[in-house]
């Protein structure tokens, strides 16, 4: 027999471990994203300065994360962690798509609704925080969870730059004790057991919020 | 749910006997249901080689599945429908009449066409090819004699000089008329008629009509004809039938349906439909 | 600037390894995707089903994890070495094509019942309809997430350095260790990144065009040359890369 269940086992809480940190990873990195993403489908609408924000967002969304990751962390100072610059640069990565969400998401917004706040001499803060937002919001929120799932399996990248999360750290018992198969496969297997229920929360939430 | 089995090899009264005026189409017994809804209602009644019958009633009485059925587009819930003396909805199998298979069906189904309310033509392909498509990798005609009676046909819908156009660049009474064209290139037997004139612009359904009225001169095909134009009815068919709730509530020749119904239904029907125009 | 222009032919080298990748990839996706896309169309259970169970396990894996277990973990198990190339192509074609399979099946399944009921009409057989009427129809609706797709796949190549493969992003490491370099270093794989997307995308557009006009309809943005220039629309992210 070639699988060594035992082995298995006695390597399992180190892989946990991982899971663990690269379940932190995707949470932190998802916050970012989620509010970035925000800030900058909202500040997009400035003429000049949303352009050129534009430009940067579409650079960052045609190259690679990984490249990206690990330019980023050769630069940091030695004092920045590589979990951290893995958090920031992923959560960028990623509010670089969720901007766009969120644009088609207020694009979507009816004109009349616009219209209406101005009529009523809202002021600027509240036109968007009371009317546009919530509208907008809602009904991008099942394209916003296909990205935390997304951004889960975009976590293993983060062996390039030296953080221990799930793949690295199968990389390192495997090779300790040449336990290849088993620990690679462990790995897969456990990314499956994430992200395929969280798959399926994901599709309920779309059809709950696609049914309003 | 699926059509049961049926014990009976014969088929019902006139069907399978070789006589020469056998009926072409035969419903026995068809029941068809949606769900809790019943369209058809063990639903009997036959058509002869060369009759073209009319199909008129309020919306929802059963008219539009009859010839889906026919179509194979759904199945029978129970009885069975023959056609050509052999069993079309199901199949023999061992001394019993089992729901037909794909196979079955596609043997059985070259006999009939179908015009659809919507027209229905492939946005992806030309006239031309809307046409071809069929005889050629159906029927296995040869490309040239597949292009040769797809002019001739274009021709006899007055649209000769459209063979090379898109669907979308035609009006709908147009695209109408070639989907009549694509469906005679079949060289069916038996052509159903959909409600063809109902979602057209009422200044374009005269020629499509026109079109249907010189098929049933200069042809001998069985037509199946779903309409609320009663004057094309009157004119083309040889029987009408009057649908109301899954049955039929009154059939006789045009004369007599339009001129003297007999049923209120019947009345009310045609009071309705006339008030409308 | 100097510092680039003389090693060009390096720089050059791994993007050519990055496109052969992306090619490789793309290939094996679509044809993975168009294999499994239309089994889950199939009314019977057994292909449904094991379209997607290919859906779900490959969508669920990190390609980064794939192609580890495709570079290090079969060898073991088999004691056949798959060449470095060979093994990202295989991951990555693996984990966008069961994307892929799901933007075939529901361009498939949004094809108007309509359409399918003429062909019935017509006594297509079933690989006939699928051939001559359902998938050019859906052709044109996959394409937009298809180039989509092709973008992330691209950026996943870059995944394949970890496993020794000398691509773009290999060489701007190299390039650092070379010369201590690293925003330089890196900028040059950073700008041929963005071309390749940027051809990559004009590519996709035309397709799409192509395919809009063989069904009759104007494009979004236009008919003109500069419609080609048109923002993208919002991007899918497969989590690949």
């Amino acid at each position: 027999m070639f699988w060594d269940f035992q082995w298995t086992f006695e390597v399992l809480p180190d892989l946990l471990r991982g899971l663990g940190v690269t379940i932190q990873v995707t949470v932190v990195g998802y916050l970012i994203a989620l509010i970035l993403g925000l800030l900058i489908a909202i500040v997009r609408r400035i003429p000049i300065f949303g352009s050129v924000l534009h430009a940067v967002m579409e650079f960052i969304r045609t190259t690679p994360l990984i490249i990206q990751l690990v330019f980023v962390f050769l630069l940091a100072p030695s004092t920045v962690s590589g979990l951290t610059v893995g958090i920031i640069v992923i959560g960028v990565h990623y509010s670089a798509y969720t901007a766009e969400v969120y644009r088609s998401g207020i694009e979507g917004v009816a004109k009349g609704q616009w219209e209406a706040a101005r009529a009523l001499s809202l002021p600027g803060r509240r036109t968007w925080g009371a009317i546009v937002l919530p509208q907008a919001i809602r009904k991008v929120i099942p394209a916003l969870g296909n990205y935390l799932i997304a951004m889960f399996k975009d976590t293993p990248l983060l062996l390039a730059i030296g953080v221990t999360e799930l793949l690295t750290e199968a990389q390192r018992v495997g090779s300790a004790s040449f336990r290849i198969v088993e620990a690679y496969t462990a790995v897969g297997l456990l990314f499956l057991l994430v992200s395929v229920p969280s798959a399926i929360l994901i599709r309920r939430l779309e059809r709950r919020y696609a049914a309003v | 749910m699926p059509p049961s089995d049926i014990p009976a090899t014969e088929g019902p009264q006139g069907v399978g006997d070789g006589s020469k005026d056998q009926p072409l189409i035969v419903f026995d017994q068809v029941v068809k249901r949606f769900g809790d809804l019943t369209v058809l209602d063990h639903l009997d009644f036959s058509v002869a080689p060369g009759e073209r019958v009319t199909l008129i009633g309020p919306s929802g009485s059963g008219k539009t599945t009859i010839l889906r059925l026919l179509m194979t587009l759904e199945k029978v819930t129970e009885g069975c429908i023959w056609v050509g003396g052999e069993p079309y909805s199901h199949m023999r199998r061992g001394g019993h009449l089992t729901p037909a298979g794909e196979g079955y069906l596609r043997e059985r189904r070259k006999r009939v066409g179908m015009v659809f309310q919507q027209f229905n033509l492939f946005p992806n392909m030309t006239v031309r090819q809307n046409i071809i498509e069929a005889p050629v990798h159906v029927l296995g005609t040869s490309k040239a004699e597949a292009n040769a009676r797809a002019v001739e046909l274009l021709d006899m819908v007055g649209l000769g000089d459209k063979i090379d156009a898109h669907p979308t660049q035609l009006s709908g009474g147009q695209q109408q008329r070639v989907a009549i064209a694509r469906a005679l290139a079949m060289q069916p037997e038996i052509l159903l008629l959909d409600e063809v004139t109902s979602a057209l612009d009422p200044e374009l359904v005269a020629g499509v009509l026109d079109v249907l009225r010189e098929i049933a001169e200069t042809t001998d095909i069985t037509m199946l004809c779903v309409t609320h134009e009663m004057g094309f009815a009157r004119d083309v068919s040889h029987r009408v039938l009057m649908f109301d709730q899954g049955q039929i509530a009154e059939e006789g020749t045009p004369e007599q349906i339009f001129g003297e119904p007999k049923e209120e239904r019947t009345k009310s029907f045609l009071r309705s439909v006339l008030d409308n125009e | 600037m100097d510092f680039l222009i003389q090693r060009l032919p390096l720089y050059l080298d791994g993007a050519w390894v990055t496109i052969q990748l992306t090619i490789g990839g793309s290939a094996l996706a679509f044809v993975l995707a168009m294999v499994f896309g239309i089994m889950g169309t199939i009314r019977h259970w057994l292909p449904r089903a094991i379209a997607t169970v290919y859906v779900e396990v490959f969508r669920g894996i990190a390609a980064l994890v794939l192609m580890f277990w495709m570079a290090f973990a079969l060898p073991q198990l088999t004691g056949y070495q798959l060449d470095d190339r060979f093994a990202a192509i295989i991951a990555l074609g693996l984990n966008v094509g069961a994307y892929g399979a799901e933007v075939v099946r529901s361009s498939i399944n949004a094809v108007p019942k309509e359409q399918v009921e003429a062909t019935v009409a017509l006594n297509f057989s079933w690989f006939q309809r699928l051939r001559l009427v359902v998938l050019p129809q859906a052709w044109a609706q996959m394409l937009p997430t298809f180039g989509n797709l092709v973008i992330e796949l691209m950026k996943a190549t870059a995944v394949a350095y970890l496993i020794g493969v000398a691509d773009l992003t290999a060489v701007a490491q190299q390039m650092r260790q070379a010369t201590g370099e690293t925003v330089i270093a890196f900028i040059g794989a950073f700008i041929l990144y963005y071309l390749i997307a940027q051809v990559l995308i004009l590519g996709m557009r035309l397709l799409e065009r192509r395919a809009n006009r063989k069904l009759g309809r104007v494009p979004p943005g236009g008919t003109g040359l500069l419609a080609l220039l048109r923002p993208p629309a919002v991007n899918t992210k497969a989590g690949v890369a």
